[in-house]
């Protein structure tokens, strides 16, 4: 295959990958445009390895097959519930690979190139490390949290900031000293030490950043990872891996600016690690007594209601609740009940993974709302039931201005009528904040775990 | 304990102080209930009517007088045209009396009554609080006297009120402009705009711009920072300089409107005068203006009080009875206040009053107690509107130059861009032109990843991050240029990238597949 043809290949490729992307734009086009994104792949793939310079076959189609097939082997196995993990472990492999293929590029001296070029090769190379170093380190640690191997609770070493910027400044320095040594051919040495320094600082930067902002992180890492593929692009002087990778960049970094605009905080101060850091006076303590219902009464007053909104939250996907949410809704649906669904953009712990899990219970997704959708509504609502939610409807963001999560936009439920919140105990959410949605007079809370009582709440309708 | 309720004798008043549904109430409660003959008419209300809710009928008005423990009435006491006689002396000695009353106004009356050792509850000394609303009959009658403004100035306007295109031609919409948006401002806002005008409103105080946006009016804004809420949610009088910003505001629109509402009151002052002649002048031929405060002098310097009188062509109605020209509505709001105030007066439903003055609610209406006259009653604790959130600053220069910033707002927000030009402008001097091509190719891929993710739905964000991550796979191309390079070492590193990678590929791509088939309808 001569060269003009990879790239015209790639051309195409690119194409079939910006309207793979484009198709998410609703629920129809998006499986078209998953296809494309597979055709897209299998071009280029296809091919770059008939170009004239790859002619080892045996272990190219082995590890592609081997690759292929625990990636197939992984995408059948997972839960629903587990998207957050699959996807944080995906990331820290693109970051790998990232790492490994600048190495061996640096190892590659068979190019001829010199002078500034040179330089600004070497540089490519530094960089694509780095970035893939970081992405590594931090999706491994951003998996372990999310799989809960390793505590959600933010690490916050005492002179953290100090910290970041030591190691920014030793990679920094590590790169020049790079840079001269390999004028002589040189500078392996201080390259591996700048993998150690990035892999540290991945580690520390994800390790600083608590359970509730686990969205940003997600997807903070999603966008790193394409800037990875970018570097690399640059290194290689492919077109294909730069545009695809910037692709990938820049969705990540959207991404992190919706759910960072969703919580009311700002990117680097999520990124710099710790919860409420910055709020100055003492939050209000939250006082007065909680009213508790039972399963039956809960069922009586869904039966009474006419309009409906579920806002479900992490706790209905720890406790795989959504079936059970599924039947009920179901059930209230047919005696001529509307039900909606409430969606924050930060519940769960990974953009969107709420929807997901609604849709695996096939729930419709015309009745699943968005939080703005939702807000101006609730004057009409008769009860909101709120299943393992907490910070996404503590009243306290907006009325409190020294809460910690003061300024967040919250579904505000309790302008309904009745609020049912389902919640295992009155501990506090991920964010260590007291809600005073619990005590408030038109709230009643259901404890136990989430699908126990659902499914006592659904035979209670059931009988 | 018996109560009376005597026919109303103010001229043209229709109103009556109970209905059959209020009185089959009161009975509940204890009380027994007389009513003189013919007292409803006016309210289209017959005397079978109340004698089936099992009132007693009381022919002679005296002696209904004289056999109750407690009146009720609309009006404050008066002289009786018919019989030559006041109605305070009807009272009996040491008797309930409860009606509006006006104290402010009417001192003499209240000496009157005083002397008769009598106990009056005022209905327009309710106080504003929130529990008092069920029994705050100014409110009940300003809501209809808003609604009777729009239904009389629709009687003497020349035009519909709605925007019609028909065949004949275009009608335009009438403009109305109500001025003061307490109870009565805003339900002739609600009337005005159900019938289809454009509804502009007016008020000092800044709190109810949210309530008449909230009836689909337009607020209009006046360029001017004065406070105007007094006491009780009430305005209060402005200052020099407000005044004239507002009254060149009502010029300008006086020019353009149709129909002016006026309700501007301020509790204890006779009504600011708003609107002058030469605004009338101003306005169409045509033009109506109803005057709700007429009672105390009028909002319009050429309002005549109870007339309706047509000046420079424009129609000035300046009726004082509005809720009495809309009687039965009236009175049944009317009755249902009486009754909540009974209710509250009454909690042992034993059909006897206890006067509770440790009652703020109580505590306010009562104007005499046995005699003493108790009005005016200590200020209420609680405000009915909240203070606003915000409180302009006393001093804004000294705040204006605290906060100012050491970068103007001005160059701030290009900072950004002139930082990002001259990082541009730093590569772009020492980058060779093959990597400048790279790096347009990605600028631009930058841009189109931006324009693309936007439209991205929220729902499908998590399948956007999956397959994201399968096109990230995309570094295996990287791999697959480096795999037939010489060196073992490289072959090696570039085969663990291309199985790393693949799992990606295939991983992200089936899983995003899964995702998707589960949205459904």
């Amino acid at each position: 295959m001569s060269q003009s043809l990879v790239t015209m290949s790639y051309i195409v490729a690119t194409i079939l990958f910006i309207l793979s992307l484009s198709g998410l734009s609703n629920q129809e086009t998006a499986r078209r445009g998953n296809y494309f994104g597979m055709l897209g792949m299998t071009i280029a793939i296809v091919a770059t390895s008939l170009s004239d310079t790859v002619n080892s076959y045996v272990v190219l189609i082995l590890a592609l097959l081997i690759g292929g097939s625990i990636g197939v082997k992984a995408a059948l196995k997972v839960e629903m519930t587990q998207m957050p993990e699959l996807v944080a472990i995906m990331h820290s492999l693109v970051g790998m690979a990232a790492v490994l293929v600048g190495y061996a590029n640096f190892m590659d001296d068979s190019s001829t190139i010199s002078g500034v070029e040179k330089t600004i090769h070497e540089v490519e190379i530094y960089v694509g490390i780095l970035i893939g170093a970081v992405t590594f380190s931090g999706s491994v640690i951003a998996f372990g949290k999310l799989s809960e191997r390793i505590t959600g609770k933010p690490l916050l070493l005492p002179a953290r900031h100090w910290l970041n910027l030591a190691l920014l400044v030793m990679a920094i320095g590590l790169g020049q000293m790079f840079l001269s040594q390999a004028e002589s051919g040189g500078g392996l040495a201080p390259l591996l030490l700048m993998t150690v320094v990035a892999l540290a600082f991945g580690v520390h930067m994800v390790m600083a950043i608590g359970g509730a902002d686990m969205p940003v992180v997600v997807s903070m890492l999603n966008s790193y990872s394409g800037w990875a593929a970018a570097a690399t692009g640059f290194m290689l002087s492919n077109d294909l891996l730069i545009v695809t990778g910037a692709l990938v960049g820049s969705s990540g970094a959207i991404l992190s600016y919706i759910m960072c605009r969703a919580m009311n905080r700002h990117f680097l101060s999520v990124i710099a690690g710790g919860f409420g850091t910055g709020s100055g006076g003492e939050a209000a303590v939250i006082e007065g007594d909680v009213h508790p219902i039972e399963a039956e009464e809960t069922a009586q007053l869904l039966l009474a209601a006419k309009n409906i909104i579920i806002i479900p939250g992490y706790g209905m996907a720890v406790a795989q609740a959504q079936h059970t949410v599924n039947e009920i809704t179901k059930l209230l649906r047919d005696k001529g009940k509307r039900v909606g669904f409430g969606i924050h953009p930060v519940a769960g712990r990974m953009p969107g993974h709420m929807n997901v899990l609604l849709a695996e219970a096939k729930v419709p997704y015309d009745i699943v709302f968005e939080m703005d959708e939702i807000n101006e509504e609730w004057g009409d609502v008769d009860i909101s039931i709120v299943i393992g939610a907490n910070d996404i409807v503590n009243p306290s963001a907006l009325d409190d201005p020294n809460s910690p999560i003061a300024g967040m936009p919250v579904l505000e439920c309790w302008k309904g009528d009745t609020t049912i919140v389902m919640k295992r105990s009155m501990a506090s959410g991920y964010a260590g904040v007291g809600n005073p949605l619990f005590v408030k007079d038109n709230t009643r809370m259901l404890f136990g775990d989430a699908n126990k009582m659902l499914q006592e709440v659904l035979k209670a309708l059931k009988g | 304990m018996k109560i009376g309720i005597p026919k109303e004798i103010h001229q043209g008043e229709k109103r009556v102080a109970t209905t059959p549904e209020a009185a089959e109430q009161l009975i509940k409660l204890g009380f027994s209930v007389c009513i003189e003959s013919g007292a409803g008419l006016g309210a289209d209300i017959s005397d079978e009517a109340y004698k089936e809710a099992g009132v007693e009928i009381v022919k002679s008005v005296k002696s209904l007088w004289k056999k109750s423990d407690i009146v009720m009435k609309v009006r404050a006491p008066e002289q009786h045209p018919e019989l030559a006689i006041d109605e305070i002396d009807m009272l009996s000695q040491g008797g309930h009396l409860i009606s509006f009353i006006w104290p402010a106004q009417n001192e003499d009356l209240m000496q009157k009554l005083a002397a008769k050792e009598a106990t009056v509850l005022a209905m327009d000394s309710v106080p504003r609080i929130s529990r008092a609303q069920k029994l705050d009959a100014l409110s009940s009658m300003a809501n209809i006297a808003g609604y009777r403004a729009i239904v009389e100035a629709a009687q003497h306007f020349g035009r519909f009120f709605t925007g019609q295109i028909t065949a004949a031609g275009k009608i335009p919409p009438a403009k109305v402009l109500v001025i003061g948006a307490g109870v009565a401002g805003l339900a002739a806002i609600g009337a005005a705009k159900s019938m289809g005008a454009i509804v502009r409103a007016f008020d000092t105080r800044p709190e109810v711009k949210e309530q008449i946006e909230s009836m689909d009016a337009e607020f209009l804004m006046l360029d001017f920072k004065e406070e105007g809420s007094g006491v009780g949610g009430y305005a209060k009088t402005m200052s020099k300089e407000f005044i004239e910003a507002e009254m060149a505001l009502f010029a300008r629109q006086a020019m353009e409107v149709d129909i002016i509402v006026t309700t501007a009151l301020i509790p204890g002052k006779p009504a600011p005068k708003l609107i002058t002649q030469a605004m009338v002048t101003s306005m169409k031929p045509g033009s109506v203006i109803v005057d709700l405060a007429a009672e105390q002098g009028g909002n319009c310097e050429l309002t005549e009080k109870d007339k309706v009188v047509v000046k420079h062509g424009v129609t000035l109605i300046g009726y004082t009875n509005l809720p009495s020209r809309l009687a039965n509505q009236a009175s049944q709001l009317y009755a249902t206040n009486l009754r909540h105030l009974l209710t509250e007066l009454c909690p042992e439903k034993n059909g006897v009053i206890n006067v509770n003055m440790d009652d703020e609610m109580i505590r306010g209406s009562t104007v005499i107690k046995e005699g003493k006259i108790t009005w005016p009653p200590p200020p209420p604790t609680l405000k009915v509107a909240p203070p606003p959130q915000t409180e302009a600053p006393a001093y804004p220069a000294v705040v204006a130059q605290q906060k100012k910033p050491i970068i103007p707002e001005s160059i701030k927000q290009f900072l950004p861009l002139i930082i990002g030009g001259l990082a541009l402008f730093g590569i772009g001097s020492v980058a060779p032109a093959s990597f400048m091509s790279h790096f347009t190719v990605f600028v631009l891929a930058c841009f189109i990843g931006y324009q693309v993710i936007w439209n991205v739905t929220a729902s499908l964000h998590t399948p956007l991050m999956s397959v994201t991550n399968a096109i990230s796979g995309i570094i295996v191309i990287g791999a697959l240029v480096q795999i037939s390079s010489p060196g073992t070492a490289i072959s090696v590193l570039a085969g663990l990238s291309i199985l790393i990678a693949s799992i990606n590929i295939a991983g992200g791509f089936l899983v995003t597949r899964r995702m998707l088939e589960m949205f459904r309808k």
